[in-house]
């Protein structure tokens, strides 16, 4: 099924997506990438406000290059970044703020999937590497924090997107994780082909 | 005046290398994505073909991370600039930085980001003096994901070539989703544990699909190409499509109680390019697989 989601996204919508289902985001979409979570978890835990609202917006693991211009920042490429470091702390990130998505490669593992279960949140793939189509679909960049103090590719980039995508929703609200499934696939194929390898 | 040309021409090469994926990739995920079976695993090829078409039509870098910068040089012994080309070629990197612009990647572990793409030992230089008057740059830029997912084991030797092909299906296995895939796979056999690392790096750039000069060695880049391919991990790791493109064999002497390994693998996004540059400044530029 193919899905285009409008940010914030309701968690009723979210919990309608299945694994394998393709979406494009319309509307607020976040970087955030190690630094990035773990300094909005320091401010969370000590009660703090931050200066973004992840709530039903996208969460989008990406360091990207960006260029002022006259007119203020500008993308240049964005696409993900491999999303398995933020495993350590992606569940406390989704039951602190809530968001609707999170955007990344490579799949995340079963605290993720959790996560995504009790607080209807996705995990979606957007395809490694493709940071110009990623740049395609941001109309605009709205703001951005923490830049000075984490740099260009840490810190939270807030873009306005239009349909961006395709985005391939491999960790679901029904405990569906698309890349834990192919990697045991993968490693009963690698066992095969060791035992039987001369 | 040559110093000029060969830091101008080392930006080039820097600047085809982010943006302009060698058509000979593009042509082969072209054909796969066509024999893919399953829309997740072809859209996954079509993002990247897209992605590679808007990078070559706007001379913008394909990938937000534009790697870390190295350079494999062979030196004339009669070309004029010798011991320059180091300080040459930190300029080119900064420039390029600027110029094209691609990420600052060099981080000090102790100072941060250094901003220019320099730093300690970075740019990576690999030197090779050879006769004659003309030098050879390569600009071979690699990101992070794919070299987090390299491998290196020394072996027992008593496990030859068998244990070598059971540690490339591993190393393959364990990278999985996240370097990127489908990818290239470099496999230095030998040497040292330094050297083999260094020969598996090299390896990625042998010209594409062409089979080692060693008939041997030959089938057992065919045979292992095969294997890997039969793992499923598939375009970004989603279980559909090729998972390795090609894959180079690159062997060492070696001692007789060592049997060193080094797998290097690259993302879908092998980006390299190559000029030769006379000793009066001529310049030819490479840009084949």
């Amino acid at each position: 099924m193919e899905y285009y989601l409008k940010t914030p996204v309701p968690e009723a919508e979210i919990r309608k997506l299945k694994v394998g289902d393709v979406v494009y985001v319309t509307g607020t979409v976040i970087t955030a990438r190690d630094e990035a979570h773990s300094k909005a978890l320091d401010l969370y835990e000590k009660g703090e406000k931050l200066p973004v609202d992840f709530k039903g917006a996208g969460v989008f693991h990406c360091g990207p290059i960006m260029r002022k211009a006259d007119k203020g920042w500008e993308v240049v490429a964005a696409g993900p970044t491999t999303s398995t470091r933020m495993e350590i702390f992606e569940d406390k990130f989704i039951e602190a703020f809530r968001p609707a998505l999170i955007i990344g490669k490579g799949g995340m593992g079963d605290r993720t999937m959790k996560a995504c279960q009790r607080f209807g949140c996705v995990y979606t793939a957007f395809t490694g590497g493709a940071a110009l189509l990623g740049a395609k679909g941001i109309k605009k960049v709205k703001s951005v924090y923490w830049l000075e103090e984490l740099g260009m590719p840490e810190c939270l980039w807030v873009y306005e997107t239009q349909d961006f995508g395709p985005l391939i929703v491999s960790i679901d609200t029904y405990g569906g994780n698309l890349t834990a499934d192919v990697a045991k696939t993968v490693n009963a194929n690698r066992d095969r082909l060791l035992a039987e390898m001369k | 005046m040559l110093s000029k040309i060969v830091e101008d021409t080392a930006v080039e090469l820097l600047r085809i290398s982010a943006t302009e994926l060698p058509v000979e990739y593009v042509r082969e995920m072209n054909k796969l994505m066509k024999n893919t079976k399953g829309a997740t695993g072809r859209a996954q090829l079509k993002s990247i073909l897209d992605d590679v078409s808007i990078a070559r039509e706007n001379k913008w870098p394909m990938c937000q991370d534009t790697g870390v910068v190295a350079f494999m040089i062979k030196l004339g012994d009669k070309f004029p600039i010798r011991s320059q080309l180091n300080e040459l070629l930190i300029k080119a990197t900064r420039r390029a930085t600027e110029e094209i612009p691609i990420r600052p990647n060099a981080v000090d572990m102790l100072k941060g980001n250094t901003n220019d793409n320099t730093g300690a030992y970075v740019p990576i230089i690999y030197w090779e003096l050879v006769p004659g008057n003309e030098l050879e740059i390569i600009a071979m830029p690699k990101g992070g994901g794919s070299t987090n997912v390299a491998n290196n084991r020394m072996l027992k030797p008593g496990l030859g070539m068998k244990g070598v092909k059971q540690f490339v299906i591993e190393a393959v296995a364990a990278a999985g989703s996240q370097g990127c895939p489908p990818y290239f796979v470099g496999v230095g056999i030998g040497g040292s544990e330094d050297l083999c690392m260094v020969l598996a790096k090299k390896a990625l750039l042998k010209p594409f699909k062409v089979r080692n000069s060693d008939s041997k060695i030959a089938a057992i880049e065919e045979e292992l190409l095969g294997k890997v391919n039969e793992l499923g991990i598939g375009a970004m790791g989603l279980g559909e499509g090729p998972t390795v493109l090609d894959l180079h064999i690159e062997m060492a002497a070696r001692h007789p109680a060592s049997l060193p390994v080094g797998i290097v693998i690259s993302c879908w996004a092998l980006r390299h390019a190559k000029a030769t540059i006379g000793p009066r400044g001529g310049v030819k530029i490479d840009k084949s697989a």
